[in-house]
């Protein structure tokens, strides 16, 4: 018999459309969210080669902060549009609107927290039992604990020291009404792994994940885009750079790094070099050291 | 700098899952923070906020422990609650480590971690020599047959590097676990703290002849893992487009669980038990020759077959065990305990079943490896063997061939808990 060797990206690529195909086959209403990040992407992708030659058995589901940048936005659309997937919107602005939450105040105020509660609001709403998200292990400490099926309950919190074992394969999803489970395919990826698989698959990105030049102004260590979502203060000064984004989220938390790394094969030699984690330019995590708990544990993605 | 790795050398990168095991203040983390710092995992940010965190904490080094803490209770007690997963990778292989905790309160962690490991590192500490702890991780080992155990004789600086308690914690371990089945086994003296065998060979041990750490793990042969002679392809999911474009497309989904099936194939179907001939396998757009454990793919059939989730193909001639009533070896996760005569749901491959606990044959002692026929109790963390009675025929390979067509979850049907794993005997 010959040798059969898979290689690493092909044998996680396997695990997350396993993932995949047991969200469809046991929950009766998952929707897939989608941030327009290359996480999200990736996932999206997995998720079409799981059921190809079929459609997507579930929409997409973006929770829109309305601090986009517009990049993101025309992505999505050309993405829906070249692939027929139904895509399902919610605003935070809506959210605001109807009084369920308030808008942050403050030269550092965001719309990241926000977004839980549209969330939640929009599973309610759309009866939906399983979520999927982008969500990678590698990212953070306290998604380093995950499982790829986490139960959510009825208030759609996590309770980190009540996980459900997860053995071998075998996924337990079962719920009562009422609660909803996060599934996180891509649990095992790395952000290396995704971007080398990005190349591998030639998978379309938007374009700010690229070089290119903007209007950036420094706070607290951070470049930010100049955008009007994100007040700068008297002292602060944009100035054009060449820069990319390693994330993508919320305009007003997502900073960006210098680069002049245009094309994948660049970007990846870019992060295999660089000494900082990607989420170290986003201030929503840096808020505290348990930032990213306590967002998880009120039901955050 | 680590070198950099091209695409290409990417591309060409095996998986490899392991699983930590020690019991508290055995240096684990200690020795997980040394992986990911000395293979350059750790970036520039978590380095610092590690550095502020020592600092605070009164410490005069670096305290790598600090890199695995991850909830905040966790922190606030100086304990590790649950299973956390940690990435590196070195030109060789990406790594998966399963960081479990220690407390005997939380043998359900190692048992998940253990579940999909490769391989087990299994600390002891070098001053204490074999504890309870160390004998119920390599019991575990066992029992969920990671098919290479390492075990890493750690704070050898705190005993002088000395030969003898090395070879004396080798020769005790040898001796309880010739009971085990353990058919890959190693010993390494190392120093998580000052980085002794675990990267860089140690200058202190020149007695000691064998690989690091990191060569074995970057060594060891996995691809003999997966069971490659029966092959096993549990259907998950069904695809029928029924688009214009696809009008009598019917495809069956799933991920190999073992062996290889070809093109032109011939295969028997469970539960029916039908022949048809395997016609195709697809993978996206793309049309394969064949599928091997643990790819995902999907089987067309040259014959129109009612075939649903919970199918399983087989080749034609290799026979599958097949019946209602099993023997498993469970371990108990719940602190409601085991209910004779109970009844609770169970996922076996694809399939969703139920189930009535008819016995318990024995209780494992963990302590002492013996099999207690009197004590009838399951709680939390105990190890048994039991006869289950399933509502339908269960197709099945022994756990001892078969990781996934072995093993089973069982699942409390009023809180929807998994209360317990079970390997068939």
């Amino acid at each position: 018999m010959s040798k059969f060797k898979l290689n690493h990206l092909r044998e996680l690529e396997s695990e997350s459309i396993y993932v995949i195909r047991e969200v469809v086959s046991q929950f009766e209403n998952p929707v897939m969210l989608f941030s327009g990040g290359k996480d999200s992407i990736v996932m999206f992708h997995l998720a079409r080669k799981a059921f190809y030659p079929a459609k997507v058995p579930f929409p997409l589901l973006h929770i829109d902060t309305g601090h986009n940048f517009p990049e993101t936005l025309e992505f999505r659309d050309w993405l829906v549009k070249e692939t027929g997937v139904q895509l399902i919107v919610r605003y935070v602005q809506d959210s605001i609107d109807r009084g369920r939450v308030a808008e942050e105040k403050g030269y550092n105020a965001s719309r990241n927290k926000l977004q839980t509660v549209t969330l939640l609001d929009a599973i309610e709403e759309l009866k939906v039992d399983c979520a999927m998200g982008g969500g990678r292990r590698d990212e953070e400490k306290a998604r380093a604990k995950e499982r790829f099926f986490s139960h959510r309950d009825e208030f759609g919190q996590w309770d980190p020291k009540n996980q459900r074992p997860e053995l071998w394969n075998l996924f337990n999803g079962r719920k009562n009404l009422g609660e909803h489970f996060r599934v996180f395919p891509i649990s095992n990826w790395t952000e290396m792994d995704v971007w080398q698989y990005v190349l591998m698959e030639q998978i379309a990105l938007p374009s700010l994940y690229f070089s290119h030049e903007r209007d950036v102004f420094m706070r607290d260590g951070v470049l930010y885009a100049k955008t009007p979502f994100l007040p700068m203060k008297d002292d602060e000064v944009a100035e054009k750079r060449i820069v990319r984004f390693r994330t993508i989220g919320d305009a007003t938390c997502t900073g960006a790094v210098e680069s002049a790394a245009s094309t994948l094969e660049e970007i990846i030699r870019e992060v295999a070099a660089t000494r900082t984690t990607e989420r170290g330019g986003r201030a929503d995590d840096k808020r505290s050291e348990a930032a990213m708990e306590d967002r998880k544990i009120e039901g955050y993605f | 700098m680590e070198q950099e790795i091209t695409s290409s050398a990417y591309l060409d990168m095996e998986l490899l899952r392991f699983t930590t095991a020690g019991s508290v203040d055995d240096g684990k983390s200690t020795l997980i923070g040394r992986l990911l710092y000395d293979s350059k995992a750790i970036f520039q940010d978590q380095l610092e906020a590690i550095e502020r965190a020592s600092i605070k904490k009164g410490e005069d080094s670096l305290d790598l422990a600090l890199l695995t803490d991850g909830l905040r209770a966790e922190r606030e007690q100086g304990i590790t609650i649950d299973v956390a997963y940690r990435y590196f990778h070195t030109p060789k292989r990406k790594f998966i480590i399963a960081d479990t905790p220690g407390h005997t309160q939380y043998t359900r962690n190692m048992v998940t971690g253990a579940s999909t490991a490769n391989a087990a590192v299994i600390l002891v500490d070098a001053r204490h020599g074999i504890v309870e702890q160390t004998i119920r991780h390599a019991y575990i080992a066992s029992l969920l047959r990671i098919p290479h155990v390492i075990v890493c004789v750690n704070k050898m600086d705190m005993v002088d590097y000395a030969q003898e308690s090395f070879e004396a914690i080798q020769r005790r371990f040898l001796e309880f676990s010739s009971f085990l089945d353990l058919y890959d086994l190693r010993f390494i003296p190392i120093s998580a703290l000052l980085g002794d065998n675990v990267v860089e060979r140690s200058k202190h041990m020149d007695w000691y002849q064998g690989p690091t750490l990191m060569y074995l793990l970057e060594n060891l042969y996995i691809s003999n893992d997966y069971n490659q002679l029966d092959a096993r392809f549990p259907v998950q999911y069904v695809i029928r487009p029924q688009s214009a474009e696809f009008p009598d497309y019917r495809g069956y989904a799933g991920r190999m669980a073992s062996g290889t099936f070809r093109v032109g194939d011939r295969v028997k179907v469970l539960p029916s038990g039908f022949s048809s001939v395997i016609k195709g396998i697809d993978f996206w757009t793309d049309s394969l020759d064949s599928i091997t454990a643990p790819q995902s793919g999907t089987i067309l059939l040259d014959d129109d077959l009612d075939i649903s989730r919970g199918g399983l193909i087989i080749p034609e001639e290799n026979g599958i065990k097949q019946g209602q009533e099993v023997d498993l070896m469970i371990c108990w996760f719940s602190e409601k305990p085991l209910v004779v005569g109970g009844k609770y749901a169970v996922k076996h491959t694809t399939n969703d079943l139920r189930c009535l606990i008819k016995e318990v044959k024995y209780k494992v002692n963990i302590n002492t490896l013996e099999k207690d026929y009197h004590e009838k109790s399951i709680g939390m963390n105990d190890i048994a063997c039991i006869t289950i009675k399933t509502t339908k025929p269960l197709f099945y390979d022994s756990y001892r061939q078969n990781r996934i067509t072995g093993s089973l979850i069982i699942i409390d049907e009023a809180t929807n808990v998994t209360v317990g794993a079970g390997m068939i005997v």
